[in-house]
């Protein structure tokens, strides 16, 4: 029993990274519904920024501010340069665009700071948390830092004026536009949100992952699936989602014999995809009705 | 707040563009100069060339099978290198422990992926758009780590791979290893064109299609939903495995990690680039995906991948139909030419 309840605290650790992720995943699917493949990349790119200006001497939260202004700019500047041309192209010539984009972003970051690992700083501190091995101080203040963009997102989205009109841009983008919503400012607008919390993401995650062009791969699939257990229309079911699979990872490493780490994805997949055959909206999205 | 309120009403719009059977296809005469010059090619050029061409034809064909599936029936795989890795071993297996001719493990292939995908088609009904996505790519993942599991070691020889020997051409034809794969290769890939083209238009390709414009229209005028979107996943898979099967033969080896999710984006990205929904856009498609990372690697060694990435940037930039936005345009033209 106890090492059941370790194992599920272990999973609760690494499932903080994947709901850092997930909001971010879910912020763009609010904003141009679709899953951004570029999205990792991008907030690795931002957390290599922070790593820089903290190599030039600005203190943790100056560069954690500036990176985050940085990534919230740099998501508007990509949307309108590359993506909003591609507005009317079809759905799946996006996705292509995406995947470039991807390309892009980790070969150039390669370029500029190379592929060695390097240390990542936290302002949280590395020790145990309240006595236990297993949830270190930074894995805490990663927890609550989530909580509290989770807890952002909702006031934002539901008592301000932008997030209403992002909301029904979303939805009903036509409705939206005869209401005098500019719906293309507010896909931007999407982009910058889900480049900032991204890059919040990124930061939180580089002191576990190590900082790397290659650190969000495996996060990003992990964040993409949690998005799509807890629903991609819901921040709080992303951000369930990715505890979920946290712990489901872990357990299923455990407990089932002959699952080494390379078969752990796999087999996290598959339960999310017997989830979503039961439950196809996700735990904690709407289900969406389609007009005939 | 009442529970109605709740529910967003989404009209949706349509993922896959409406491509007419008729436009999915090339005339008689361009096919014609196509096949010509796809025949003559290999007379004047080196070995290691005819050996790329033979992965030109191979990849053309995954990619067109995956646009069976996207262009024709509307649903949409990142798995492909799952199937595509169970037909290279399938054909591998066969050759390499039971000694069977190498021409005969296709067939097999074939039908053990059109077995495989039709399996996988049946949960896969509940899904679509980007559940789907996620859905084929777990399948993508998983595949090397289970060719690599140590209970089918005897069979897959693990992470190893197997070595395929290479065939000679039949009845003393005087030609290399190389140009006899080549032909080889062209005439099941002209065989396969031709059978998707004839199914396409056939019942089951019309009823591929309704499902893809509008799925409740579709299932309204009798077509059985969920066993053309299941028999589309198997078509797909299973030309996907013959063209496994002819690229084990061809590269003479299958390892795990030749069929990573990597391969499966490129034949998504193939099928973008050749135009989604037209079948002979799979051949530019594929030519795309084999020739632009050596053409980056070529510019840039370092900044390959950001070349590559701005290169497909162009391309869906100028031509956001891929290769079938071309084609209109030249027929336009040439119909502009004639009236002159």
């Amino acid at each position: 029993m106890e090492l059941f309840a370790n194992q599920v605290l272990a999973g609760i650790a690494t499932g903080a990274i994947y709901a850092c992720m997930a909001l971010a995943v879910v912020m763009i699917y609010q904003a141009i519904d679709h899953l951004n493949f570029a999205q990792g990349e991008m907030a690795m790119f931002s957390t290599f920024v922070s790593w820089q200006l903290m190599q030039w001497g600005v203190p943790y939260w100056g560069a954690f501010v500036l990176t985050v202004a940085f990534s919230f700019a740099a998501g508007i500047v990509i949307e309108r340069l590359l993506f909003k041309p591609l507005a009317k192209a079809p759905i799946l010539t996006n996705v292509a665009g995406f995947i470039a984009l991807y390309a892009i972003i980790n070969s150039v970051a390669g370029l500029i700071w190379d592929f060695t690992i390097k240390q990542y700083p936290t302002p949280f501190g590395s020790s145990p948390f309240l006595g236990s091995q297993l949830i270190s101080t930074h894995q805490a203040g990663m927890i609550g830092i989530t909580l509290l963009m989770l807890v952002l997102l909702f006031f934002f989205f539901r008592f301000t004026r932008v997030g209403l009109a992002m909301r029904a841009a979303a939805s009903l983008p036509e409705s939206a536009r005869l209401v005098g919503i500019n719906t293309s400012w507010m896909i931007a607008l999407g982009w910058g949100m889900a480049a900032a919390i991204g890059s919040i993401a990124g930061m939180m995650i580089a002191p576990v992952v190590f900082l790397e062009p290659n650190m969000m791969l495996g996060v990003l699939i992990y964040g993409f699936a949690a998005a799509v257990l807890g629903g991609l229309t819901s921040p709080f079911g992303a951000v369930m989602g990715g505890f979920l699979v946290g712990i489901f990872e872990n357990l299923v490493g455990t407990y089932i014999p002959g699952v080494g780490n390379e078969l752990k994805l796999p087999i996290a997949l598959a339960l999310i995809i017997v989830v979503l055959v039961v439950k196809p909206a996700g735990l904690f999205g709407r289900a969406i009705v389609k007009r005939v | 707040m009442s529970a109605a309120e709740e529910v967003e009403v989404v009209t949706e719009g349509q993922a896959v563009e409406a491509v007419p059977k008729r436009a999915m296809t090339l005339g008689y005469g361009t096919s014609l100069i196509v096949l010509a010059v796809l025949i003559l090619i290999p007379l004047f050029v080196k070995n290691f060339i005819i050996f790329q061409m033979t992965m030109l034809l191979i990849y053309a064909l995954a990619v067109m099978a995956l646009n069976i599936l996207t262009g024709g029936s509307g649903q949409f795989s990142l798995g492909q290198s799952a199937f595509y890795a169970v037909g290279a071993y399938t054909s591998a297996i066969l050759m390499e422990h039971a000694g069977m001719n190498y021409a005969l493990t296709l067939p097999v292939a074939g039908i053990v992926c059109f077995g495989f995908g039709f399996l996988f088609g049946q949960p896969a009904l509940r899904l679509s758009g980007v559940y789907l996505a996620l859905a084929t790519f777990a399948l993508a993942t998983a595949m090397p780590q289970l060719l690599k599991l140590g209970y089918f070691e005897h069979w897959t020889g693990g992470v190893q791979g197997l070595v395929v020997t290479k065939p000679d051409a039949p009845f003393g034809l005087p030609m290399g290893q190389d140009m006899w794969l080549y032909y080889f290769t062209l005439a099941v890939s002209i065989g396969i064109y031709l059978a998707s083209v004839n199914l396409l238009r056939s019942r089951s390709g019309r009823a591929f299609m309704a499902i893809r414009d509008n799925e409740i229209a579709a299932s309204a005028m009798g077509v059985d939903v969920a066993l053309y979107k299941t028999l589309a996943f198997g078509v797909s898979a299973g030309i996907t495995g013959v063209a496994g099967g002819l690229g084990a033969i061809a590269v003479q080896f299958v390892a795990p990690d030749g069929y990573t999710i990597q391969l499966a984006i490129s034949l998504f990205l193939g099928m973008v680039v050749g135009g989604v929904g037209w079948l002979p856009g799979s051949i530019v498609g594929s030519a795309f995906i084999i020739f632009v990372p050596n053409i980056a690697e070529g510019i840039s060694k370092g900044l390959s991948g950001a070349v590559f990435g701005v290169l497909l940037f162009l391309v869906i930039f100028l031509v956001p139909h891929g290769a079938r936005q071309v084609a209109i345009i030249a027929q336009q033209l040439a119909a502009k030419l004639k009236k002159n």
